[in-house]
């Protein structure tokens, strides 16, 4: 067998998803000087970019500059967009067996941990992602409600959703109104009774997940006053010393802004953001309707482990809470794919230096590879992908080179165009979406904002006007 | 980023050994799984030691016969255990700091993974190139 990657014979490969490591994945094969490769991008809604466009906070557009790189990668004649496609759908495994001689799924971690206390459901109780989802504009989440008519809510978690979460909470509306935040959310924060709103740490503010940057900008937010308890800042014998060991200045600094602001008066700003360290939820309270009306918590303190790391242990001590919103963000999990396998427990595709592996019999599947957090698990920063991503193509380009490859019957490109657009004639190239995005970029102009998404799959498509049928 | 993660990330399971079996065996599980050490556990899953590549080394050396005695008689008992959500950075510590090259990571008891420090320099290498690529994009952002 002649094997493909040449410009006469390109390797052919289909990348699942379009956020950050999905695109990294392109631009590793594409670089590559040696290699005929074409490669086609399924999305499963008409718009790319993943968690940028729908995770990262619109009040933070610097992050959401990456784009910027992915269009580069985009503009290679030898990449296809398939926006509003998706896998497992109007795709299947067996269709692009047929039509790639490499799939690589970067679907990224789309659903949320749960807490697993009683009362989760409740209503008033929320993931903290449908929440980001929602305001993001997220075609999938335009339905959800959140009753922000109530005046206390809870975010569980201090990583960087729970953060992100608390500060759009916290934001006046015109803050808001200079971000690319839906007109959906913009609206319903605009009539927001929001007035205190509380971040559940587990641990003390040494163990703290969120970054000082972060932090900083929610000391430094216009209408919101930051309140941090003095007793549950300080900080404790253990912290004190492993402090002191690892001389880590990063985790100095964030004790010290944080014993800053446990000095701080309010100064009578419209809204309070009330930081807790050291609790943890046990229950969500409901009242007779079923709606949550207070959080039950548990007071910590901290313990050492074997291997010498910081955790929360409950005393006898209890609290409650009363708040009628709660969102919890205790961490992503992955979402299984129609046919790959799959560590339940772990939230990843079973994989070795991005090969999707036999769960039983650790043997790679030949073709399938894995990049991003559907590989590695929710973790790092959206750079963090990059390497992730050129160690998965690595893993193909060997894979390539000793003829372990799928062998598609119809691995000309004419060929995956016609299926993809008889089983989806609605679908969205790049051309298309860039259109989208000019449009967007247009409505925003006028309102002095940075965009105005669409949030509507119908509304993404009319927008486009009648289509040229292939 | 906790070693719960850093499982999930190399996705791969513990290669474990039972004290009754012989070196022999041991050097044959290393030599197959490509490994520095094993972990050693009871019936229930649990670790009583481990025994690394060094240790068989160190004692075939003073014996030849090495090969024939059960694992028990040369594994290191007093292992040092994880759990899946211990800190990356602190187990990076302990490894520096006991010079031990892997943690076997345990969960209600049973064993469920092993760290090895490859894996932490690993993860860190990762980190730190993940947090640079990012910062670079903002700052060329910004000069546009």
């Amino acid at each position: 067998m002649v094997l493909p990657g040449t410009p006469a014979a390109p390797l052919r490969v289909a990348i699942i998803g379009s956020g950050p490591a999905a695109f990294y994945t392109a631009e590793h094969l594409l670089k590559r000087e040696d290699l005929g490769v074409e490669l086609d991008m399924f999305e499963r809604l008409p718009t790319p970019f993943g968690l940028v466009r729908g995770g990262v906070a619109p009040d933070h557009q610097k992050i959401k500059s990456v784009a910027a790189a992915f269009d580069k990668v985009a503009a290679d004649p030898r990449f296809r967009f398939y926006g509003y496609v998706e896998f497992g759908k109007d795709v299947t495994l067996a269709d692009l067996r047929e039509h790639y001689h490499q799939i690589v799924y970067a679907t990224g971690a789309q659903t949320d941990r749960r807490m697993g206390i009683p009362g989760e459901d409740l209503r008033g109780s929320h993931p903290a992602t449908e929440f980001v989802a929602w305001y993001n504009g997220h075609p999938d989440y335009q339905d959800c409600q959140f009753d922000l008519q109530q005046e206390r809510v809870a975010v569980v978690g201090v990583g960087n959703v729970a953060v992100d979460v608390a500060r759009i909470l916290c934001r006046t509306p015109d803050e808001l109104a200079a971000t690319d935040i839906s007109e959906r959310a913009l609206e319903a924060l605009r009539q927001s009774r929001v007035r205190e709103v509380y971040m559940l740490g587990r641990r003390g503010p040494a163990q703290a997940a969120f970054t000082n940057p972060e932090i900083k900008e929610l000391g430094a937010l216009g209408g919101a006053d930051i309140v941090v308890l003095p007793e549950e800042v300080r900080l404790d014998e253990l912290s004190r010393a492993a402090l002191e060991k690892s001389q880590d200045r990063a985790t100095q600094k964030k004790v010290e802004i944080l014993h800053g602001y446990a000095q701080r008066t309010p100064s009578g700003k419209p809204r309070k953001l009330i930081l807790r360290f050291l609790v943890s939820p046990v229950e969500l309270i409901g009242n007779a309707d079923g709606q949550v009306v207070a959080i039950r918590l548990v007071k910590n303190e901290l313990h050492a482990t074997a291997a010498g790391t910081l955790q929360p242990r409950p005393t006898d001590n209890l609290e409650e809470l009363p708040v009628g919103l709660v969102f919890r963000s205790v961490g992503y999990k992955g979402v299984v794919l129609p046919g790959v396998p799959f560590n339940d427990d772990w939230g990843v595709i079973v994989n070795d230096k991005g090969r999707v592996l036999d769960p039983d019999t650790r043997r790679p599947v030949v073709g399938e590879y894995a990049a991003g957090w559907i590989k590695r698990g929710p973790t790092g920063v959206i750079g963090t992908n990059k390497p992730d991503a050129a160690e998965t193509v690595v893993s193909m380009l060997e894979d390539l080179a000793q003829g372990t490859i799928l062998t598609p019957a119809h691995p000309e490109p004419a060929a995956a165009e016609a299926l993809i657009r008889q089983r989806q004639p609605n679908c969205v190239s790049y051309a298309e979406w860039r259109r989208l995005d000019e449009l967007e970029v247009a409505r925003g102009r006028a309102a002095g904002r940075p965009r105005v998404k669409f949030t509507r799959v119908e509304e993404m498509l009319a927008a486009l006007g009648p289509r040229q049928k292939a | 980023m906790n070693i719960a993660s850093l499982l999930a990330a190399t996705s791969r399971p513990p290669i474990a050994i039972r004290p009754e079996q012989s070196i022999r065996e041991a050097v044959a599980l290393l030599s197959r799984h490509n490994i520095g050490a094993l972990v050693v556990v009871n019936a229930a899953d649990a670790p009583v030691g481990i025994i690394s590549e060094r240790d068989i080394v160190r004692e075939a050396a003073r014996n030849e016969q090495v090969f024939t005695r059960p694992v028990s008689e040369i594994m290191t008992r007093d292992v040092i255990t994880g759990l899946p959500e211990d800190d990356l950075l602190s187990v990076a510590n302990l490894m520096t700091e006991k010079r031990i090259r892997h943690v076997p990571v345990v969960d209600k008891g049973k064993l469920i993974g092993i760290v090895s420090i490859g894996d932490v320099v690993k993860a860190q290498r990762d980190k730190y190139r993940g947090e640079v690529e990012t910062l670079e994009t903002q700052i060329l952002a910004d000069q546009k």
